[in-house]
């Protein structure tokens, strides 16, 4: 169909505006890297916009030099694998019940659960639990409330209910129980979905810096952006930093603190494009109404 | 339907139970966590009417009626903390609310799939990064030394540079602009995928009929995303005041704090800083009651509205 001139002229000016918007978007990424790359005490004057003045690789070695960092880093590691795989796979070992209409007392188990999307204790109550568990100052205390979570389990019923009843029944003839047919014939038919759950949760155990400024005092468990937050927020920070990191002449408290960013930001920037036609498709099957 | 563990149309109760046991032995732990890391700290909320001490047990603390819920409604800080709560909100709902609906309408019009698929892609990505790093960012950029001031002495539009998060004056704006600028491509992936749900027909239908773009943009696309964008409203009216506590949690200090101290902070340091368990409790649950309200209303207002609903 022929474009009229008016919508020419529009979609050259949208071009230009998501262009616009897309550079906006990168440009703080693409800041931080080059100004992590640049000589510290060189970066200080400032005027680095689009290219390392002083390229340096220093400050990435003295992130990698730095025992508290590489520790906090390891404890993200670990909490993010450990964390991710046990919500997935708890997640969906719960959900899979629930997309079975005749499963006795559903209602009420939905109904349990859609409270706790509305309603909760809030956080001195939790931290009370966590304290009465024993959870404070554990690794701990990073999984176990998070094994769980009702929103993700919607997301699991409504695409466990899409899987077509014939190759349940075919395994269910070969002798095969709820619990096989949910790990041999489910799982493996859902690996959209678990994707999907696996990004949510991993970015949330990646990211995630309260959980380790609130439950946890002992420096060796923290994970790296609660490092991070504390070298950012609060005071006396930059002496802080250079305690923390073996500042030389040429990093400055700073400039480790920028590659610090980049080494937490990259590997997730690294995942998710090729989760992308995964999670547009899993936001929206959480959207339709449980 | 599966008829894996289908009960026969006059099985007993116990015999339908046996039959999908192992149904209910993976939703069981489900249930008991939900009971354990939800419903315990739900029954927790009775501390809000005690005075409870660390050192003592919660139902053994002696009873305080509503001193707490008192005592915060005369807090000399209770109108500021309100107002900074409800003013980001607002700020957001008028600003990072629609802005995601109006990307969605113009990236759909975007003719090069592959320009289009990029453009998705790039605005996710500020999604994916953690508040610490962008507030980290921030802090530099927004210093009396930083870029930003760096850039707007250089071209003339300031004079002298400004500290802007040493000034509560600025802190709403930096709140609400960098929200909008972390979450906009993310939050437009849910109108995105209703807008491409739409059949073409109609607007091959409406072009035979010589409607312009802005005919189609509003008759057909804008009307058949009305529900998502009704749910999604009555969503964020409900969590009004729930801050983005990563976010201001970590871009306020002393000197801001005028304009940013919002509930949740002051739960945070009621709580765990000065060790006030009951009155940070009975501050939490006086937010809940108000953002149940809060769902209440907003459902019922689209509900007439609109005929859309969440409930």
């Amino acid at each position: 169909m022929k474009r009229t001139k008016g919508e020419i002229w529009f979609d050259r000016f949208n071009n230009v505006l998501m262009f616009v918007i897309c550079f906006i978007t990168l440009y703080p990424i693409w800041y931080i890297i080059v100004n992590s790359f640049n000589d510290g005490n060189d970066a200080m004057l400032g005027g680095i916009f689009w290219w390392p003045r002083v390229f340096s690789t220093e400050n990435y070695e003295a992130v990698f030099q730095n025992e508290g960092l590489m520790k906090a880093f390891g404890i993200t590691i670990a909490r993010t694998f450990v964390g991710t795989v046990t919500n997935v796979f708890f997640t969906a070992m719960v959900a899979y019940p629930l997309s079975k209409s005749h499963l006795i007392g559903r209602k009420w188990f939905l109904g349990m659960g859609t409270v706790t999307m509305f309603f909760s204790g809030g956080l001195i109550p939790s931290f009370l639990l966590y304290k009465n568990l024993g959870l404070l100052d554990t690794f701990w205390v990073y999984i176990l409330p998070a094994l769980f979570n009702f929103f993700n389990l919607i997301i699991f019923v409504n695409f466990f209910k899409e899987i077509p009843a014939s190759l349940e029944e075919s395994a269910a003839i070969d002798g095969a129980n709820d619990w096989t047919i949910f790990l041999k014939i489910i799982l493996p038919l859902s690996r959209p979905v678990l994707a999907t759950i696996a990004l949510f949760t991993g970015v949330y155990h990646w990211n995630d810096y309260f959980a380790g400024v609130i439950f946890i005092n002992n420096p060796d468990l923290q994970p790296v952006q609660t490092f991070l937050y504390r070298i950012v927020a609060e005071s006396g920070s930059n002496q802080m930093m250079a305690a923390a990191t073996n500042v030389t002449q040429t990093t400055t408290s700073a400039s480790i603190k920028l590659a610090t960013m980049v080494i937490t930001t990259i590997p997730i920037l690294c995942v998710y494009p090729f989760l992308q036609k995964y999670f547009e498709k899993g936001i929206m099957i959480g959207a339709v109404k449980e | 339907m599966s008829t894996v563990s289908k009960p026969a149309p006059k099985a007993s109760f116990g015999e339908r139970l046996k039959k999908q046991k192992y149904l209910q032995m993976m939703v069981w732990p489900g249930i008991i966590w939900m009971f354990i890391f939800n419903y315990i700290p739900m029954s927790g909320i009775i501390i809000a009417f005690k005075d409870y001490k660390i050192t003592g047990t919660m139902w053994g603390a002696p009873w305080a009626g509503l001193s707490h819920f008192k005592e915060f409604l005369t807090d000399p800080s209770f109108m500021n903390i309100m107002q900074n709560t409800l003013g980001i909100s607002l700020l957001k709902l008028c600003i990072a609310f629609p802005l995601p609906i109006l990307f969605a309408l113009l990236v759909n019009e975007v003719r090069s799939a592959r320009y289009k698929k990029s453009i998705q892609t790039i605005s996710y990505l500020p999604h994916f990064i953690s508040w610490v790093v962008l507030g980290g960012l921030l802090i530099t950029w927004l210093s009396d030394t930083g870029m930003i001031n760096e850039v707007l002495v250089m071209t003339g539009i300031l004079k002298e540079p400004i500290a802007f998060l040493a000034d509560p004056k600025y802190f709403w704006w930096v709140a609400v602009i960098s929200d909008t600028w972390k979450e906009l491509g993310w939050s437009a992936i849910i109108y995105i995928a209703a807008i491409s749900g739409i059949d073409q027909q109609m607007y091959e239908a409406a072009a035979i009929d010589g409607a312009t773009k802005m005919q189609k943009i509003w008759h057909i696309t804008l009307p058949a995303i009305k529900g998502t964008i009704a749910v999604m409203f009555i969503l964020a009216v409900a969590g009004m005041l729930n801050s983005n506590f990563d976010q201001i949690f970590i871009l306020n200090n002393v000197l801001n704090a005028e304009a940013s101290e919002v509930i949740d902070t002051y739960v945070y340091k009621m709580g765990m800083r000065s060790g006030r368990y009951s009155y940070a409790t009975a501050i939490g649950l006086f937010k809940s009651v108000v953002a149940m309200i809060l769902l209440v209303i907003a459902n019922f207002i689209t509900k007439k509205l609109q005929g859309r609903s969440l409930f």
